[in-house]
């Protein structure tokens, strides 16, 4: 076969441009060979190599006590969570290949992140999604949203793991450029960390796994480019067909193999697949690793060394296995029939050599290849948009007059960013495992872990500890983010930990998914850098550390960049079982009190800039969020928190999307869900001007999205004790009773609205369905 | 040596994949459709020299046995020869 | 009382199982791997659900022809008590060892969510701890679990008393709305016409914790317990499906 030779126009068709061809050479001494080629291209992608974003990247804050594994050292982060219990997670985007497949795009992102929790030796416990998409009126992105939503549950149903919480938000600028994040999260003992690094000099090295095929071939290049109809119909043969029954089994086996002690090193092949495993281990041990590719399983056949290299094909992992335990590997692996074979070993020259045919087809050092990406400084510039969306007042929209309340309330409702997501979750098992406490449906879920979430010890070892409940939440809010790019950062982390708070746990990591557009583009660029500012400032402010995460560019369909798109997924422990507390109404008689802060920083729009109410009733996107202020909004988060452990709180929920009045709401229509008691309780409730609300519009004062509000169901007896003690700097003001098959509505003691709760129910619950079926 | 296996659903079992795609093309326009089976193709590859009826019953006991379920799924079953 | 639980690759409600038998029923249990072909000293088995061997041709197609599956066979033409969740009771429809078939749910949709269920007889093995029209609040999660049975089957089931447990409102009617899946009268689980093999698509071991919000799933276990506990047993002879 004959090797094309390597042209100015091969190198820019790889996505790299002439400085960076340059630095090629400069490594190798040489020119390249087209193998060796594709492989930089796809190292030094955006997915692979944070090229453009990693300078950024720096500003957050990876360390606390709780830290096992910081962002960046491996494929995912991992926190102690006390009792000789770890937990180790991650998100990850597959928005580009969901795009043009959305049910195998969707299906290998959550196999993709599957692997990297188990990669570290953890068994995945539970999984959450984060979605966007343009507007359901469209029947192609109902086609997408109906397949990416099947190929999440297919992938992970078959898996076995339980897609237990998520957000769905529809929006214009997601079309043709839906948004696909997935998280997975798992559980270890301290002391089975696995690591992604070739050790050992002479040790064999493994490949464990389905054959390797022309699948998604180059697939983390194809990430990082702008996505137009052109590519999209050309790439349709790059996206890879995912197997969960083999993950499974690929899981099982290496959690097995992993307590026999006899690996020495681990990574999965995911983006640039067999490329970027040898390269990576290798660079992480400071060893050289050698392979043959003729021993590599392949399904096709003559397929090239730069096929081979770059294919993407699911479901398969680099082992790296002590010297002489060969054989204990061999059992593992035959006992779950999974395919193998040895295909080299760790060397000590520090070269990635790869063979094919009896001859060397790439020789590059592996460190250099894996650490010394080019880093950008790009352009940035502030946005002429926000000239524009800031230039509006709120006076030059209408209020709401008193008769069109009730109708905002039912049109809110059943807007199909804030609606029930029941068609959505009811599609994911999200119960299998026997650990899912809190369901999909409350400001955060709760996982249990227990003896059998653990990995397997050695030698039948069964060790004994207390059971852990862990909680977790995914946020983002990309209209934020358009208007005010560092507070839609800050307001993302906010958010995702006051949903923590709200559920009574402390928040302890998260871990960040940035959906952003084209990085050449200065004003872009700019969202991107203020947004990592705005995070990287909560996170420092919460004293959380953010573990890990994926940065995904170039999100960009024909019409124009997405809103940019920060994704925070959030973990937090509790002390207690007992602190576990629910968004859903419980019991008739029961006082509704709001915590908020006593001050306000000043807001022009008064909680409607960017607000989903503004953006529904309006159709625009102007203003600026509401400004959360970290320090009042830790304030709330504690004396929540607080009281849940005082045992006073009986339902919790915070005030996002829709304001407070659709906070109400939800907490009165979602008591359908819960697992005893399933019921629908309404509430009397009755605002009135003080504090913040005072002099406020109609509408800002019912759908107006302030920042740091919790909304808490207690006892009548309960409430003197928590006005009693309450800290400085927070208020709780009663503004309801629960009780009646109704929600009525006063402001100022006089009567507005009243709304049958079964109606609302219904229209909350099946307007997505009704979408759907449309 | 291929074996081709067609498998539909019995008549008398409700076919909601069938209905479905009925409805859709009813949708797109598509006058005269009394009914639509969606069912599995499979494609057995043989390879050794072996007499076609041998292979054709050796496929039949396989259909009965493990391929198709007979409470839910009749099947056809092609032998072409190489 | 000794349980086994049926381990096949795809098995993923497996642990599930085995942690309700141990530590909430308080019974002895041990897996069995699907390559064996021999169950053990055992009282029951329980087939778990999951994807079986992914599930591939049909759902419980493959694991039916596993070696685990005839040790199974044989356990319950003795008498054995065989009980089979989700992938577990498409797995023993596929083998004959229970009549009918679970077919593609009728919205084509995998569906996950709580279901009520009407207990049909209380004098089965596996439903003696509940009284004829008990409800047991319990999930389902499947994509192939709308059960079909022929019109004589259906008779036969009727006649024998084989249907145990019915889809139902939360005021325990059989209504279409409160059939999650297209079920042929919203059958939600059959035995076998000797009494001592069971299916069932919803998972009771889902719902037998206070820590999971509801615990009448255990019932199906207890049953099986003191059914075991009464000395009572299954004629071989009449057990073979």
């Amino acid at each position: 076969m004959t090797e094309p030779t390597i042209t100015p126009e091969i190198v820019r068709k790889h996505g790299l441009t002439d400085e960076e061809y340059r630095q090629i050479q400069q490594i190798l001494g040489r020119e390249p060979n087209i193998t060796e080629l594709g492989i930089f291209s796809v190292m030094w992608s955006e997915h692979c190599s944070y090229k453009n974003t990693r300078k950024l990247l720096k500003s957050f804050p990876t360390r606390s006590e709780r830290v096992l594994v910081a962002a960046g050292e491996e494929n995912a982060g991992i926190l102690d969570i006390g009792d000789g219990v770890a937990i180790a997670f991650k998100i990850e985007s597959h928005n580009h290949p969901s795009a043009v497949e959305p049910f195998q795009g969707a299906a290998t992102g959550v196999g993709g992140i599957l692997r990297d929790i188990f990669t570290m030796g953890a068994r995945p416990i539970c999984a959450m999604n984060s979605l966007r998409f343009g507007s359901l009126d469209s029947a192609e992105v109902r086609r997408l949203f109906r397949g990416v939503v099947s190929g999440i549950a297919h992938y992970g149903n078959c898996f076995g793991v339980p897609t237990i919480a998520g957000e769905v938000c529809f929006d214009r600028s997601y079309e043709g450029n839906p948004l696909v994040n997935a998280f997975a999260l798992g559980a270890l003992y301290t002391d089975q960390i696995a690591r992604g690094a070739a050790r050992g000099v002479g040790n064999p090295v493994f490949y464990v796994g389905p054959a390797t095929g022309r699948d998604g071939l180059a697939g983390a290049a194809f990430a990082s480019q702008d996505l137009t109809e052109e590519s999209a119909e050309q790439q349709r043969g790059a996206v890879q067909v995912g197997d969960p029954f083999m993950e499974k089994l690929v899981m099982e086996a290496c959690l097995e193999l992993l307590a026999t002690g006899a690996v020495a090193g681990i990574q999965d092949m995911g983006a640039a697949g067999l490329t970027c495993s040898t390269c990576e281990t290798a660079s992480r041990a400071g060893t050289g690793i050698e392979i043959e590719l003729d021993l590599v399983p392949q399904r096709a056949p003559g397929m090239s060394s730069y096929e081979i290299m770059l294919s993407e094909s699911q479901e398969r992992m680099l082992i790296i296995v002590h010297k002489g335990r060969e054989e204990e590997v061999r059992k593992v692996f035959e006992k779950w029939d999974l395919p193998w074979s040895r295909v080299g070993e760790v060397t000590d020259t520090g070269q990635m050599v790869v063979r094919h045919h009896g001859e060397i087809v790439a020789d590059i050092s592996a460190c250099r290849l894996a650490d010394e990406a080019p880093l950008y400084d790009r352009e940035s510039r502030e946005p002429e948009y926000l000239t524009k969306t800031r230039s509006l007042s709120v006076d030059q929209i209408p209020d709401l007059k008193p008769d069109e309340i009730g109708g905002a309330l039912e049109a809110c409702l059943a807007w199909p960013t804030i609606a029930s997501k029941n068609w959505v979750y009811r599609q994911y098992d999200h119960m299998v495992r026997n650990g899912s406490v809190v369901l999909p449906g409350s400001d955060a879920a709760v996982i249990r872990i227990k003896q059998d979430s653990m990995p397997v010890l050695p030698n039948g070892e069964v060790r004994d500890f207390p059971e852990k409940f862990v909680a977790m939440t995914v946020d983002g809010n990309g209209i934020y983010t358009y208007l005010d790019p560092y507070e839609g950062g800050k307001i993302a982390v906010a958010e995702a930990v006051r949903n923590i708070a709200a559920s009574g746990a402390t928040a302890i990591g998260v871990t960040d998914n940035l959906n952003f557009g084209n990085p050449h583009n200065p004003e872009l660029f700019f969202q991107l850098e203020q947004a990592i500012a705005g995070m990287s400032e909560a996170c420092r402010h919460f004293g959380i550390p953010v573990t890990g995460g994926n940065v995904s560019l170039y999100n960009q369909s024909p019409n124009g960049a997405i809103d940019p798109t920060p994704v925070v997924g959030a973990v937090g422990i509790f002390e207690s079982r007992d602190h576990i507390v629910t968004q859903w109404l419980k019991k008739e008689g029961n006082v509704l009190i709001l915590v908020e802060p006593s001050e306000w920083d000043a807001d022009p729009w008064f909680g409607l800039g960017g607000a989903a109410f503004t953006l529904m009733r309006h159709r625009i996107k102007a203003g600026r969020p509401s400004p959360c202020n970290l320090d009042r909004e830790s304030l709330v988060h504690r004396a929540v928190r607080q009281w849940i452990a005082d045992g006073l709180v009986q339902a919790s929920h915070d005030c996002s999307d829709g304001g407070l009045l659709v906070a109400v709401a939800e907490m009165a229509v979602s008591g359908m869900v819960a697992r005893n008691h399933p019921q629908l309780l309404g509430v009397s409730l009755d605002l009135n001007s003080a504090g913040a609300t005072s002099g406020l519009r109609t509408d800002s004062l019912l759908f107006g999205e302030l920042q740091s509000r919790i909304i808490i169901e207690v006892a009548p007896d309960a409430v003197e004790q928590l006005t009693d003690g309450i800290p400085a700097g927070v208020v709780s003001r009663r503004i309801g009773v629960v009780g009646g098959g109704r929600l009525d509505l006063s402001i100022d003691t006089s009567h507005v609205a009243s709304w049958d709760l079964n109606s609302l129910h219904h229209r909350w619950w099946n307007a997505i369905a009704e979408k759907m079926d449309a | 040596m291929k074996a081709r296996i067609i498998i539909t659903p019995k008549k008398a079992v409700f076919d909601p994949q069938g209905k479905t795609v009925q409805n859709t093309l009813e949708h797109f326009g598509h006058q005269g459709i009394s009914a639509v089976h969606v069912g599995k193709f499979l494609e057995v590859e043989i390879s050794g020299e072996e007499d076609i009826e041998a292979v054709r019953a050796r496929m039949d006991e396989a259909c009965r046995r493990f391929l198709t379920n007979p409470v839910i799924e009749d099947y056809t079953l092609d032998i072409i020869p190489s | 009382m000794k349980f086994v639980v049926l381990q096949f690759p795809g098995s993923n409600c497996d642990q599930d199982c085995f942690h309700v038998i141990r530590n909430v029923l308080g019974c002895s249990v041990s897996y069995v791997w699907h390559k064996d072909t021999s169950l053990g000293e055992t009282d029951a088995v329980i087939v778990p659900g999951g994807f079986s061997y992914g599930d591939y041709l049909r759902s419980g197609a493959i694991a039916k022809c596993s070696p685990v599956m005839s040790a199974v066979h044989d356990f319950a033409s003795q008498g054995g008590l065989v009980l089979g969740i989700c992938n577990g009771f498409q797995i023993l429809t596929e083998t004959g060892l229970l009549p009918g078939a679970l077919v593609r749910n009728r919205d084509l949709q995998f569906v996950c969510e709580h279901v009520y269920l009407r207990v049909e007889q209380e004098s089965s093995a596996f439903t003696g701890a509940s009284r004829t029209g008990d409800l047991i609040r319990c999930p389902i999660a499947h994509m192939d679990g709308c059960y079909y049975i022929d019109s004589d089957g259906l008779r036969e089931l009727r006649a024998n008393n084989q249907v145990l447990w019915t889809y139902t409102d939360r005021d325990g009617a059989a209504t279409p709305a409160s059939n999650p899946n297209g079920s042929i009268h919203n059958i939600a689980g059959v035995c076998n016409r000797a009494g001592n093999v069971a299916g069932l698509m919803p998972h009771p071991e889902r719902a037998a914790e206070d820590i999971l919000g509801e615990e009448s799933g255990l019932a199906v276990f207890k049953s099986m317990l003191a059914f075991h506990q009464s000395g009572k047993a299954f004629n071989a002879a009449s057990s073979a499906s």
